[in-house]
């Protein structure tokens, strides 16, 4: 058992101590928050990136002269000239569209030296639907005002009833945490099976293998690399989650503090008579435009210690699992290149899991193909991942982790019967056949 | 010291060894022959517990071969290597923890064998960064540092060039003077005919020859002799003792090889030729084990 701890320590050691350690721990997170902040920043700004859309109107009934208004980059004007002429001015230039509305507004038309963007087609759509109801609305006899109240927002906010009261569902938030564990179990999966793998295959090609088993059982060795690796992973993760808890917990109580004080200032402002109004606005406003307040309280709501206890044995066993045939492979084989033959089998369970948890398994946590997928060892870490957000019944959670356990056992002590003749052949182009063969021999 | 005992390892459908046994004794310098493939990896493995015989035992000092004496035991693989990007002061501490020595323990006796082997300034240099020659040095430093009892080295002047395989032989013969028995696997006879008391000799999974290197080369004695003289050239009827089987000369330069007759003697060879000129070297052909080991290999095959 002390010379596992030496092999464990040494593998930890060598690869802890390593440059790219350092600096995949600290930058992942910090790339990974630029990323989210690049692209929130785009999609929020997008259409200032975008050069001005000026769209001359030709509108032949005069409905919507004045009405449609600027949105975005988008910007109206409008012209009394005939349509041909109109047309005849916009040919060659980039940049200028010709909404042409002609007497029977379901004919018409935007006419570009450039495709008109979908998003730009849409928002002209919207706007022109609105003020045709309107108008007919109005022409029905009702209101402007009457018409201007009746119009709402709504967003449903998903409850959950449990014994102890109503709780926010938070199916958004639900899914972002369900994918993000779930693709951080696959993605290290593969990273951390691939370094014992290429751990495995350093040590026979340098040939330093024979050495250490003339000290130690190959399983030892096997054990000792695993686990030594494993730490590795458990250290970059558990780094990671520190890391981003601080991260998040900052900016929410930030974007938190910043809401309440809006609101608060908002109504301090206006005078006693106009305060309900200004409640109105404010609350409105907090209903369709404060969805980051309500991210966060979502997150906040997540009941970490359990996703990360779950997450943490998932990433372990489902680790250990896998890195065991990955080592199993890494002692077949003579260099990295030879590998290919053998990943397939490897590869194509957590592929396979990890589409269908996108696709599937994400919309519907509870059918049964996403409970056996939960289920078999295989794939049970990244499906079950997805599911737990969502809520698993403690039978399912606890058969799950009992078969990964048992199937952790199963593939180690296949892969280690397979390894421990592996490593001492070399030269040998390795086959199904032959790997079945070195199984079965004896001790 | 050690006993090896009707060993059998079946590899699937093929046989690396097939009832081999042999008697190593205490302080002696053994040689383990044979071509490639014939065994010998197969069975250094068994007795390093690397593998497992499929039957037959292994007694070490007459006790069953087991875990516990790992540590007694050091072994330099023929095809040997180092952690690459490993410093060597650590690696070598390493491997000596394996084998059971404490840190503290490992750090003095290597510094200890690197003084002695002038690589003292290697200390923190990765392997990498060493010359192949330098890197066996350091291996066989990391094979020696637990003090075995039984050292077992696996062609340990390959890689070596002449100064440096001097140094390393020197060094072995030191631990065999200090009590270790050196079980020695390698091609090169010559070697094999300077270091070793005994040897034994294993061919397509079986020992074909085993015994005191003396006692072996003494039975491939065929009564054959070698004479070189200046003078003149021997009449030779059949009246003397012995038969010429290659005759040379260059001017009045004789090189001959002689048969001597069963029960004849090496003296009526001299005595015949001192009265055909002035003898320069006259000495017993007996065959190297370079001969003996190809003769007996041919044989097999």
């Amino acid at each position: 058992m002390n010379k596992v701890f030496l092999i464990i320590r040494r593998e930890y050691l060598s690869r802890v101590k390593k440059k790219s350690f350092i600096v995949m721990t600290f930058l992942v997170p910090l790339l990974f928050i630029g990323m989210y902040a690049l692209i929130g920043y785009l999609i929020a700004k997008g259409d200032e990136f975008g050069d001005v859309k000026n769209v001359t109107v030709v509108d032949e009934n005069g409905m919507f002269r004045d009405q449609l208004k600027d949105a975005g980059n988008i910007k109206f004007t409008y012209t009394g000239e005939s349509y041909e002429k109109a047309k005849a001015g916009i040919i060659g230039k980039e940049d200028a569209y010709l909404l042409h509305i002609p007497v029977a507004t379901a004919n018409t038309e935007i006419l570009s030296s450039k495709k008109a963007g979908a998003g730009m087609v849409s928002t002209i759509e919207d706007q022109m639907n609105g003020i045709i109801k309107n108008n007919k609305l109005i022409a029905a006899g009702i209101d402007t005002a009457v018409l201007h109240r009746s119009q709402s927002h709504i967003n449903i906010s998903a409850k959950q009833i449990t014994k102890e009261g109503e709780k926010d569902a938070g199916t958004w938030i639900a899914y972002g945490v369900g994918f993000l564990c779930a693709f951080l179990i696959y993605m290290s999966l593969f990273i951390y099976g691939t370094q014992v793998m290429r751990g495995v295959i350093e040590e026979k090609t340098s040939r330093v293998i024979e050495v250490i088993i003339s000290s130690v059982k190959p399983f030892q060795l096997l054990l000792g690399k695993i686990i030594g690796v494993g730490l590795v992973g458990l250290t970059q993760f558990l780094l990671w989650i520190v890391l981003s808890i601080v991260l998040t917990g900052g900016a929410s109580t930030m974007i938190m503090k910043n809401k309440a004080d809006t609101a608060q200032t908002a109504i301090m402002k206006t005078s006693p008579a106009g305060q309900a109004a200004a409640m109105n606005t404010a609350v409105e406003k907090s209903n369709d435009k404060d969805m980051s307040v309500k991210i966060m309280q979502q997150i906040q709501d997540i009941p970490v210690a359990y996703t990360v206890f779950t997450f943490l044995f998932y990433f372990l066993f489902g680790y250990l699992l896998y890195s065991a045939i990955f080592a199993a492979v890494g002692s077949a084989v003579d260099s990295e290149t030879e590998t290919q033959q053998f990943m397939l089998p490897i590869t194509l369970p957590l592929v396979f899991t990890f589409i269908l948890s996108l696709n599937f398994i994400i919309n519907n946590p509870d059918s049964s193909l996403s409970f056996w997928l939960s289920i078999i060892p295989f794939t049970s870490p990244i499906a079950m991942m997805i599911r737990i957000p969502f809520g698993v019944p403690l039978w399912q959670l606890g058969l799950s982790m009992a078969l990964l356990l048992g199937g952790f056992f199963f593939t180690v002590w296949v892969a280690a019967r397979i390894y421990r003749v592996g490593i001492l052949m070399y030269g040998k182009k390795a086959s199904y056949k032959e790997l079945a063969k070195w199984f079965f021999y004896k001790e | 010291m050690l006993s090896i005992r009707n060993i059998v390892k079946q590899y699937g459908s093929y046989r690396a060894l097939d009832d081999v046994s042999m008697e190593i004794e205490q302080g002696s310098i053994f040689g383990l022959l044979g071509p490639n493939g014939a065994g010998k990896t197969s069975l250094i493995r068994i007795i390093n517990q690397i593998t497992a015989p499929d039957s037959g035992e292994i007694l070490f000092n007459g006790q069953k071969l087991n875990q516990s004496h790992i540590e007694r035991i050091g072994y330099l693989p023929e095809e040997r290597g180092l952690y690459k990007k490993m410093e060597i002061g650590e690696q070598i501490i390493y491997l000596a923890r394996l084998k059971g020595l404490s840190t503290d323990e490992a750090r003095r006796r290597i510094k200890m064998w690197f003084k002695k082997l002038g690589i003292e300034s290697w200390w923190n240099k990765k392997i990498e960064e060493l010359s192949k020659g330098m890197q066996q040095k350091a291996q066989f430093v990391a094979t020696v540092l637990h003090e075995p009892e039984l050292i077992i080295l696996d062609e340990p002047f390959s890689g070596f060039d002449p100064v440096n395989a001097e140094v390393i032989k020197n060094e072995i013969l030191e631990l065999n003077k200090n009590g270790a028995t050196i079980i020695f696997s390698t091609h090169r006879m010559e070697s094999v005919e300077e270091l070793c008391d005994s040897i034994a000799l294993i061919n397509k999974s079986h020992k074909i020859l085993e015994g005191k290197v003396k006692d072996i080369k003494g039975t491939y004695r065929n009564n054959t002799y070698l004479l070189e003289y200046a003078g003149s050239k021997a009449e030779i009827n059949g009246a003397a003792p012995f038969t010429v089987v290659e005759e040379n000369n260059t001017g009045d330069e004789y090189r001959l090889k002689l048969q001597l007759a069963a029960g004849g003697d090496a003296n009526s060879i001299l005595s015949h030729f001192m009265a055909k000129g002035h003898i320069s070297r006259f000495e017993e052909v007996i065959p190297t084990m370079n001969e003996i080991f190809i003769d007996k290999v041919n044989q097999m095959n």
